[in-house]
């Protein structure tokens, strides 16, 4: 193994733990704080796969801004702390099953494909090319201008239906 | 030297049943809300495992595009899950989903 696949091995252990910790523990805080564990180590992904720029949106959005916001709805809506409060609904047993068979059957079909193997370099200007194709009529203008609609629905939609009446 | 295309793709659908599993199990509508951030999280290393062992060569960025397309939604879907999770925690004092049944006949 080279040093890459063993960072790789790293941020795997890394963010498979805190996610499973994020959907076992019983306590929603500590449930949190694992999911920006978990983030954190997607982030370590992205730069391994030299998408240096997704890395830092990963860092801003996810860890900065959407971990923020869970938590703060955590200390909301802080009633669920009670000791006698179980976690799991009743059905968790079969949602356990589709989960593992859902897995099996995925692992089953990725082994069995050949994937292209060494992929040629990243160009240095990538970031660059990135955000001329963000807003170049020819490639991605529309999706980018859909995108800032939809966050500004969102952004109103939120406020309204939180507000108090 | 570099890691192949089927590791990413084993542990990015390791993390999506994961999340899969939370999003089933938990009764707490915050807590599925954060196994729903999980699948869209391994969507997205998919995708970019996929823009830069396949696209690459092409030298076109569609899987960098689209896996920020999917954060941007994350984002909204975020807010607005966690605007409608407080207002009914408002209204009926609970966040847990097996309560909320006005609808259910």
């Amino acid at each position: 193994m080279n040093v890459s696949q063993v960072v790789f091995v790293i941020l795997s252990a890394i963010v498979l733990v805190g996610a499973v910790g994020v959907v076992t523990n019983r306590n929603l805080f500590r449930s949190a704080l694992l999911l920006v564990l978990s983030f954190v180590g997607i982030a370590g992904f992205y730069i391994l796969l030299e998408a240096e720029f997704l890395a830092m949106v990963q860092l801003l959005v996810y860890v900065g801004a959407i971990s923020i916001l869970i938590i703060f709805a955590v200390m909301l809506s802080r009633r669920m702390m009670a000791p006698d409060f179980k976690a799991q609904n009743e059905q968790w047993l079969g949602g356990l099953l589709t989960a593992v068979v859902l897995f099996a059957i995925l692992a089953f079909i990725l082994l069995r494909v050949s994937w292209p193997a060494m992929p040629a370099p990243v160009p240095d200007n990538t970031i660059e090319r990135l955000g001329q194709a963000l807003v170049s009529p020819d490639q991605f203008v529309l999706i980018f201008e859909v995108s800032s609609v939809l966050l500004l629905v969102a952004l109103v939609g939120a406020v309204v239906v939180a507000r108090q009446r | 030297m570099q890691v192949p295309l089927s590791w990413y793709l084993i542990v990015a659908a390791a993390l999506f049943c994961i999340g899969l599993y939370g999003a089933l199990s938990r009764r707490n509508a915050i807590a599925i809300l954060m196994g729903v951030e999980l699948m869209l999280n391994a969507v997205n290393v998919n995708l970019l495992a996929f823009w830069r062992h396949v696209e690459t060569p092409a030298g076109t960025l569609t899987g960098q595009v689209f896996a920020i397309t999917v954060i941007t939604v994350a984002a909204a879907e975020v807010a607005v899950g966690l605007a409608l999770i407080i207002a009914v925690y408002r209204n009926r004092h609970t966040v847990d989903v097996e309560d909320v049944d006005l609808m259910k006949l």
